[in-house]
């Protein structure tokens, strides 16, 4: 069962028929009981680094989270969810992320309009869990305005242009995560969950 | 690089009969295209990068209606789905969102109340709120219009676009009141002055009759994705089919 978490700043009705539709079933994590006893995790989001850190540390998730992603079990970050791993971001330079990564987010300064919206093509690294099956450079919906640049570059599953080169998923043990919605990208993007789904620790 | 984006639109004229939704999707006054889930599922298999509805219903029942409509459709549909008609309010918005739409669109609203446009986009991040604008030339300049595109207003277009992207608008969805209906092609010149100050993403619409329009529009009036209502129905012109010409022709789509 995939749990997905729930503290306000997701799109979760989306990413639970995305999974609906590959015949997974999910539930809601709220608490962090709820956290703490999923067997896999997705943290979902859209908006604002500060505002969703502000509702994690509101709802006493801080923890949990950090928990859960030690504890070896498969974790999916989507947008903002892969964005929170690290350790700040410049779009809310006061609060900090969860710092399970070693990197910052920074915000796109060769863009002619932010945010990014739309279709990019991301090209993946060879023998990744979570591009198993889908095409080496394939399109992939985005939606932000600052991506991640991990302080070990490893761990990065694939990469888009933007004006620059962006880091768009990650990929270390058990975490995985993608700064595009996986939910909203159609065949490719369900097939990326699918890929997630079958993860076993 | 990012892709233009190819984005139907469904007039949703909606009314529910014995708990069934009849009427439907609007191709013009007396014709009714067909169910919203379906063809929007329709789209997405043809390739759609985004499905737009907008809800047209004249009936008080309108809203939930349509948030009853896009539960549904985002049961089968995984690309973004972008709501208009009607939203007037933050709560407005948030049953939509709850039902699985991404993103709202705001018109005559924004202008009668510009802060409802920094509500939404504190509430839900500015990728959510689209501002929609239905603007007409007068003489040299070009008027804001609201209420279906009835009535004017005071607002110079262009001005009023840089009004809601600062605050907060995420994209821009520019309709030519002038060039609606005509398939005569997308007004060139509203969509380069709106690039000349946009600097979120600008939807161009209003216009579309053949494949070349849409070139004309991402290319010469530099739009980064256009929407198209009556055009895609009765297979007239298919996604597919439209995606291929415009990569033929060098223009970077999702293909």
């Amino acid at each position: 069962m995939i749990s997905i978490v729930d503290c306000g700043f997701g799109n979760i009705a989306s990413v639970r028929n995305a999974f609906a539709k590959i015949g997974e079933q999910t539930s809601i994590a709220k608490t962090p009981k709820e956290i703490e006893s999923a067997e896999k995790l997705v943290l979902p989001g859209v908006g604002n680094f500060g505002s969703a850190m502000q509702m994690i540390r509101r709802n006493a998730l801080e923890q949990s989270l950090k928990g859960f992603v030690a504890s070896g079990k498969p974790f999916l970050g989507i947008c903002i969810g892969l964005q929170l791993l690290f350790e700040q971001s410049e779009e809310s330079p006061c609060e900090k992320g969860l710092g399970v990564l070693q990197g910052n987010v920074v915000r796109f300064c060769k863009a002619e309009k932010l945010p990014q919206i739309g279709w990019n093509k991301v090209q993946a690294k060879k023998g990744t869990l979570l591009f198993e099956g889908i095409a080496k450079s394939e399109w992939f919906y985005f939606v932000n305005s600052f991506f991640a640049k991990p302080s070990d570059t490893a761990i990065v599953s694939g990469n888009a242009f933007y004006g620059e080169r962006f880091c768009a998923a990650i990929e270390r043990g058990n975490i995985f995560a993608t700064q595009f919605h996986p939910e909203k990208s159609g065949v490719a993007g369900l097939k990326l969950l699918k890929n997630f789904a079958g993860v076993i620790k | 690089m990012i892709a233009k984006r190819i984005i139907p639109c469904l007039d949703c004229d909606l009314a529910v009969k014995k708990g069934r939704v009849v009427k439907g999707v609007r191709f013009n006054e007396i014709t009714y295209a067909g169910n919203p889930a379906k063809l929007s599922e329709q789209y997405y298999l043809d390739g759609a990068d985004e499905i737009a509805f907008l809800d047209i219903t004249a009936t008080v029942e309108k809203r939930q209606t349509m948030v009853e409509v896009i539960r549904k459709v985002s049961k089968k549909v995984f690309v973004p789905l972008a709501v208009g008609g009607g939203i007037k309010s933050v709560e407005d918005a948030s049953r939509l969102f709850k039902a699985g739409a991404d993103k709202v669109a705001i018109n005559s609203a924004a202008v009668k109340n510009p802060n409802l446009v920094a509500e939404l986009a504190k509430q839900f991040g500015s990728q959510a709120v689209v501002v929609s604008i239905d603007a007409k030339k007068i003489a040299d300049n070009y008027f804001v219009f609201v209420e279906g595109g009835r009535k004017q207003t005071e607002l110079n277009a262009i001005n009023w676009i840089e009004t809601v992207q600062a605050l907060g608008a995420g994209e821009i969805l520019l309709t030519s009141i002038d060039r609606d209906g005509t398939k005569k092609g997308f007004d060139l010149e509203l969509l380069k002055q709106a690039n000349a100050v946009a600097k979120v993403p600008v939807i161009a619409s209003g216009g579309a009759g053949t494949k070349s329009d849409f070139f004309e529009a991402l290319c010469f009036g530099e739009a980064d994705a256009v929407l198209a209502a009556s055009l895609f129905h009765y297979g007239k012109c298919s996604i597919i089919e439209l995606k291929k010409f415009l990569k033929r022709k060098g223009i970077g789509v999702r293909c």
